[in-house]
């Protein structure tokens, strides 16, 4: 009998390292290990601190006490809160618009320069992009210096008035959605040129045999061949702008009057300035539900072509 | 390899004579027999400031037999104020840390109390001012040790040349070096009249109107002059008050005679508004002065740093101190206390000052009449009043006399700048006051 047992037990521990064999030999298997340090990371990096920040939304300003959506309930009473609503969605989707059109305009220019020297056009319009935020924008503030303005140096070689940059809420706004225009519209440029280069060429010229003016070519042919990478841009864009923190933060500081803060910079404020992190991290939250509807609306948009396809 | 097994009868005994054998060994004081010691303190924006207090924690750990781990965190970018929330989250970091302003109070719950220091130190070096003690001491404890490094007065910084050909007035003959200010004369209406004589000549006074810190520091004190309190030491909201009123009136008249940008300005700006020799007055501490004395010498030459002009409730200059605390967390508290100590002596405190070239301002009263002040130059006692020697003004801070966590947020949101502002750009007085009001209202949520 206790032979029998022994026996059994050999088998079955043959059976487990078979099939833990036979688990390792699988693709899936091998792809989810290889795969395992980045979502490790991504746990790390972003699950956990998402995670926290929506603990410390839910905590009362000690940090004592459960409150549940108290300080989202809170904010909806707050003047200022709204401003910064107001101010973040018309950063976000008039920055959004303006890099795309500037990013589609600069794109079919490059495109149509011969391959030769489009390689140094292309380096040369990425470097807006590739310097670091915080960096450009102090040159930035530099040129828009409430007292030492470099362009009210030359707009005074005009004879024009000195304009207050950063002083006044429309120029102040005006000014930190032009940085960000300036920072984000090489990226919608390369992406576009990507789009470009892979519509086929024959589609444009069965096009010019029909007829088509470069206005229809450009409606009919290639927005949409360029639909999906437009929308996804748009997106990335827009997630990435709503998010945004340096431009404004050295910029303006939110200033005047508050009325530059974006989502980010007045979360610093309240959060980490001001001493109280629940109520900075529900403004920071705020985004995600926005986020989420244009996320939801343009995937949506792109699912739904690629099936037509 | 040879490999022998160890019965549990003999690793017992081994592991019994080795506790024996540790407990009873005489104690043999090594080269950090005291222990390690985390400290985390402001970089000065002086160069070589650092220096004077490397060398006295140097000093005071080459005597206890303690290792000394020392960083200096630069407070651009915030660095030290995420620093300081980042370890506060943790419940991890350094024993010792520089706590800005309003931080003692902001982690009152988590800081060791430090009777046991300043309680003595006081003693020995004389009161501090009602400022520090209302940041540093909560509950009747004092959370943390008033700082020499990194203290500051924000008065003005004049011009003696333009106050002189513009407005008529000399600011040394009103703050002469070396004795007691003659400043009757200098009140805030005087102050308006030189305000507007600089500005038609072409020399506006630079006083900032954002909502950074030197901006504020401004208004408080000039709230504070005029008796303003937003909300009382009870948590009672009062804005709606004639001093108030009086208070936004004045700020009225005086924006009219600044530059026009002022609600752009950061604490950059007014130093440079200095710096390029535009600008009549500032208010700041001695740093403006310094970049001066090595950018544009002339200009340097002809500032002059004095008290704040009075008003109807008295003479009240901006004073914002540091401190350094030790987390509730921290292992080796006793140490902590005793470089604390070490550091607040007269004698370590005077070598702080003269590195910072008099930019640092020791809490104490005893410790104000350091001949660094006395002799800074050029031009020679420019630095004389800085320190507030003949005790001629209130040393205060905006938004006292608030609970801290409400005093707190009116300071780092603006509040009364944005009320300044709101109502020189012609906004009702009464809808500035509900603004007001309804902002101070939510920030007593708890």
């Amino acid at each position: 009998m206790a032979d029998i047992a022994a026996r059994g037990a050999v088998t079955a521990t043959g059976s487990s390292r078979s099939s833990l064999h036979k688990l390792m030999q699988r693709k899936s298997t091998i792809a989810f290990l290889m795969a395992l340090p980045l979502i490790v990371l991504i746990l790390t990096l972003v699950a956990y601190p998402a995670g926290y920040a929506v603990y410390l939304a839910m905590l009362n300003k000690g940090m004592t006490r459960f409150v549940g959506f108290g300080n989202f309930d809170f904010l909806f009473g707050r003047e200022t809160f709204w401003m910064v609503v107001y101010q973040s969605c018309l950063f976000a989707i008039t920055a959004v618009i303006f890099k795309a059109i500037i990013g589609f305009v600069v794109a079919h220019f490059v495109h149509n320069i011969p391959s030769k020297g489009q390689r140094k056009w292309r380096g040369m319009l990425l470097v807006p992009w590739v310097i670091p935020p915080a960096m450009s924008t102090l040159a930035w503030l530099w040129l828009f210096d409430p007292s030492y303005s470099a362009f009210n140096w030359i707009l005074a070689g005009f004879g024009i008035d000195r304009i207050p940059w950063t002083g006044e809420t429309g120029w102040a706004r005006f000014s930190v959605i032009l940085v960000n225009v300036w920072i984000g519209a090489p990226f919608f440029m390369i992406m576009y040129l990507a789009a470009l280069k892979s519509v086929p060429e024959q589609l444009y010229e069965a096009a010019s045999i029909d007829g088509a003016t470069w206005w229809q070519r450009i409606w009919y042919v290639t927005l949409p061949m360029m639909r999906n990478i437009i929308a996804i841009t748009a997106l990335f864009s827009l997630i990435v702008t709503f998010a945004n923190f340096d431009i404004v933060r050295v910029l303006t500081k939110g200033d005047p009057l508050n009325t530059t803060h974006v989502f980010a910079t007045w979360a610093f404020r309240v959060g980490i300035e001001s001493g109280d992190i629940p109520l900075g991290a529900s403004v920071s939250l705020f985004m995600v539900p926005i986020l989420a509807v244009a996320a939801t609306f343009i995937l949506r948009d792109i699912t739904k072509r690629g099936s037509e396809v | 390899m040879v490999s022998r097994k160890v019965s549990r009868r003999r690793f017992v005994a081994s592991t019994a004579a080795v506790s024996t054998a540790l407990v009873a060994a005489p104690f043999v004081r090594g080269a950090y027999a005291a222990g390690k010691l985390s400290l985390g303190l402001w970089d000065h924006w002086v160069p070589g400031a650092n220096k004077a207090t490397e060398e006295v924690i140097k000093a005071w750990a080459d005597k206890e037999k303690v290792e000394v781990t020392l960083d200096f965190i630069t407070s651009q970018g915030n660095k030290l104020l995420l620093t300081t929330a980042a370890e506060a989250q943790a419940k991890s970091g350094h024993d010792v840390l520089a706590f800005s302003t309003w931080l003692p109070a902001r982690y009152s719950e988590q800081l060791v109390t430090m009777n046991d220091v300043v309680e003595p130190l006081i003693k020995q070096n004389g009161a501090v001012n009602g400022t520090v003690e209302y940041l540093g001491k909560v509950g009747g404890k004092w959370l943390a040790v008033p700082a020499t490094v990194g203290s500051q007065m924000k008065g003005p910084c004049s011009r003696i040349d333009l106050m002189k050909s513009l407005a008529g007035i000399d600011v040394q003959a009103m703050y002469p070096a070396g004795s007691p200010p003659k400043a009757e004369a200098w009140t805030l209406d005087a102050f308006l009249k030189a305000a507007e004589a600089c500005q038609k000549g072409g020399h506006a006074f630079g006083i900032g109107l954002g909502t950074t810190s030197d901006s504020v520091d401004t208004a408080g004190a000039i709230f504070h002059s005029f008796g303003a309190i937003l909300v009382d030491a009870k948590g009672e909201i009062t804005v709606k008050n004639d001093k108030v009123r009086q208070a936004l009136e004045y700020y009225k008249k005086l924006m009219a005679f600044l530059p026009e940008d002022a609600p752009a300005w950061d604490d950059a700006s007014n130093n440079k508004w200095l710096v390029s020799g535009k600008g009549a007055l500032i208010m700041n501490p001695p740093s403006a002065w310094a970049v001066a004395k090595r950018d544009a010498p002339k200009v340097a030459e002809q500032c002059w740093t004095h008290g704040f002009p009075s008003g109807p409730a008295g003479r009240f200059g901006p004073f914002l101190p540091f401190f350094w605390g030790t987390w509730s967390f921290s292992k080796n508290q006793s140490a902590a206390k005793s470089l604390l100590t070490a550091m607040s002596q007269p004698d370590a405190a005077e070598k702080m000052v003269i590195a910072s070239g008099g930019y640092d301002l020791p809490s104490f009263e005893k410790l104000t009449t350091f001949k660094t002040w006395a002799e800074e130059g050029p031009p020679k006692g420019t630095l004389y009043h800085y320190p507030n020697p003949h005790n001629h003004q209130t040393l205060s801070i905006a938004a006292a006399p608030a609970p801290h966590k409400i005093a707190e947020q009116i300071y780092t949101q603006g509040i009364q700048t944005q009320m300044a502002v709101r109502f020189y750009k012609g906004e009702a007085m009464d809808k500035t006051l509900d603004w007001a009001a309804k902002e101070i209202e939510g920030f007593m949520r708890n």
